[in-house]
């Protein structure tokens, strides 16, 4: 659905990116200064690049070698601004409706009505931006953004101005956002709780470059990359489904191509994909099926890889049908164990190790 | 009504239908020429913007005379419009408004252009995303949020209009009931013996009228930035 080939300088920045997208939800990721805000500008057309080609559903939006270049207003890319800017002198119905009146008629697909109920804008209708908390002003830009009905919704970094708490809500209309209205996203941000959450590929850029597309669960858990992705606690990302709930203990069972989880409680429907980071200190190893142990998982895998790093630790990668877990273990252990490439073991995580603060969930 | 002879009704009449066609006709081209200059780029805009200013630099009477040079009868300009489209602007009304304009003008533009270079262009940015062209972010975004400029240049010109006497007597003279404004027959009251009560009752009206022209725009340019600034109007 995207294509983005293009090469462009600003001063002395350079920005050559090449990349492909059919996700739903795209994640541009990386840190400030990595080119992710020129190359959304160079996307609805807000920025030129010198040389590429930038395509959107199979229509050519850009192209200098073809001299095409359709102007921002004919692109029908929706861009929702880090800082919101919404209109001041107009009532947020005056926003939602600014967009809306001016796509046709026939390329519409949300009412505004629609939009209204989906981003709980109802009792903000007849107010003005000023008097906006953040989170509500992030709510509208969304909305609005999404009325003039794009091909396509770049969001830049729409939680960077926002507290915890309001990030939290943002996330959960977001992913509202996506489950009712199939309009590809593109979002842009560098924090990678946010990327967890929301991404299905991941563009990781650095310096103007990509610098790795693909999977999210993939690309963040790649130890190579910790340098741009700045997870330096190593670890895997997994996704998992939430099978059922045990409200006596406060438990969720989540189920993965490696088998089950159990975790605690966590806010989400029966069915639901949910992404669980495990780190790897959190992962010990035994070579035997443990009884009477406290920890609730306990996945039987098969040692792929043992690295020895500096200092007392060492790496051990397991596969556990299919996806790959990383134990971060002693040395000592390592050879006392006898561990390495092919050995049967288990791996044991104990359930109350993923907690929201150490991004266990995403 | 209110005490007043029917020839200062007439000075009166004049002199506001004057001021309101002089701020009317210069509003657009103050727009315009103020659009130019906060947000063109192109080569000779520190002349356009000299230009702009030279009114309020210049002696009035100079503006006046460089007036009468182009738009007397014998003028180039004015001998065109005499001669193709039967309008003739020396020593009539519409010459005396003409002189106000343009010395009113640099006010104007000035205000409006410092209102237009504080309005954010990513807010301009941001409509073109939703789908509007260059043409309709003007009139939508960009002159709403200038309306307090454009307000407060409005009045700046409404007054110097209202007070223009060196432009407007030198090019337009000083004819009762044509080009006779309030500073003008305040003027001529002066200088005949024992107008000092009526010069003081001119006077007192000019005083009156600006009031009025203050607190009138004062109220609608703070509702004007209210709004803009995005508070509940």
């Amino acid at each position: 659905m995207l294509n983005v080939d293009i090469q462009t300088r600003l001063g002395r920045f350079e920005l050559a990116v090449t990349f492909a997208s059919d996700a739903g939800i795209t994640a541009l990721f990386g840190r400030s200064g990595s080119g992710k805000t020129t190359l959304v500008n160079c996307i609805a057309g807000l920025v030129r690049p010198d040389r590429g080609a930038i395509e959107v559903n199979g229509e050519c939006l850009f192209d200098s070698s073809r001299g095409i270049d359709v102007p921002v207003e004919r692109r029908r890319i929706g861009y929702v601004f880090q800082e919101g800017r919404l209109f001041p002198h107009l009532t947020v119905r005056g926003n939602l409706n600014y967009g809306y009146e001016l796509a046709r008629p026939n390329e519409r697909y949300v009412s505004i009505k629609q939009v209204v109920d989906m981003l709980g804008l109802e009792h903000l209708l007849e107010r003005r931006p000023a008097n906006l908390s953040g989170g509500e002003k992030q709510r509208v830009a969304i909305g609005r953004a999404l009325l003039a009905s794009p091909r396509v919704l770049l969001m830049d970094e729409p939680l960077a101005s926002l507290d915890n708490l309001r990030k939290g809500e943002i996330l959960q209309y977001i992913e509202r956002l996506h489950d009712e209205i199939t309009v590809p996203i593109v979002y842009v941000t560098h924090a990678v709780d946010e990327i967890l959450r929301l991404a299905e590929v991941v563009v990781l850029m650095a310096g103007g470059r990509v610098i790795s597309t693909g999977k999210a669960s993939e690309i963040m858990g790649r130890p190579e990359l910790r340098l741009h992705t700045g997870i330096f606690e190593g670890g895997t990302v997994i996704d998992a489904k939430v099978t059922a709930h045990d409200l006596q203990y406060e438990l969720t069972t989540l189920e993965f191509a490696g088998g089950q989880l159990t975790v605690p409680g966590v806010d989400a429907l029966v069915g639901e994909p949910i992404r669980v980071r495990i780190r790897a200190r959190d992962v010990s190893l035994a070579l035997t099926r443990p009884a009477d142990i406290s920890v609730l998982n306990v996945l039987p895998g098969r040692v792929t890889e043992v690295s020895a790093e500096q200092g007392p630790s060492a790496n051990v990668r397991v596969d556990v049908g299919g996806v790959t877990l990383v134990a971060r273990i002693t040395r000592h252990s390592v050879a006392r164990l006898e561990l390495g490439a092919g050995r049967e073991v288990y791996a044991l995580i104990k359930a109350v190790s993923f907690d929201r603060h150490g991004s266990g969930f995403a | 009504m209110f005490g007043l002879t029917p020839t200062e009704w007439e000075i009166l009449g004049l002199s506001l239908k004057v001021t309101a066609w002089s701020v009317l006709c210069s509003l657009p081209l103050a727009v315009a020429v103020a659009t130019l200059l906060a947000r063109g780029d192109f080569p000779g805009k520190s002349l356009v913007d000299a230009v702009v200013h030279l009114p309020l630099v210049l002696p009035p009477v100079v503006v006046g005379y460089f007036l009468l040079l182009m738009l007397g009868r014998r003028g180039p300009l004015g001998a065109f419009l005499d001669e193709y489209l039967g309008i003739v602007v020396a020593f009539r009304w519409t010459g005396a408004a003409i002189a106000a304009g343009i010395m009113g003008f640099p006010l104007m533009v000035r205000a409006i252009r410092l209102s237009m270079e504080a309005v954010d262009i990513r807010l301009e940015a941001a409509a073109r995303t939703l789908g509007a062209t260059r043409f309709r972010v003007f009139f939508t975004i960009t002159l709403p949020l200038t309306l307090p400029g454009i307000l407060t240049g409005a009045l700046l010109s409404f007054a110097r209009s209202l007070g223009e006497f060196g432009a407007t007597i030198t090019f337009v003279s000083n004819i009762p009931g044509e080009t006779r404004t309030l500073p003008l027959a305040i003027y001529t009251q002066t200088q005949v013996p024992g107008g000092d009560a009526e010069a003081m009752r001119l006077s007192l009206i000019s005083v009156v009228i600006s009031i009025l022209a203050l607190v009138v725009s004062e109220w609608l340019v703070r509702r004007a930035s209210r709004r803009s600034q995005g508070h509940d109007a």
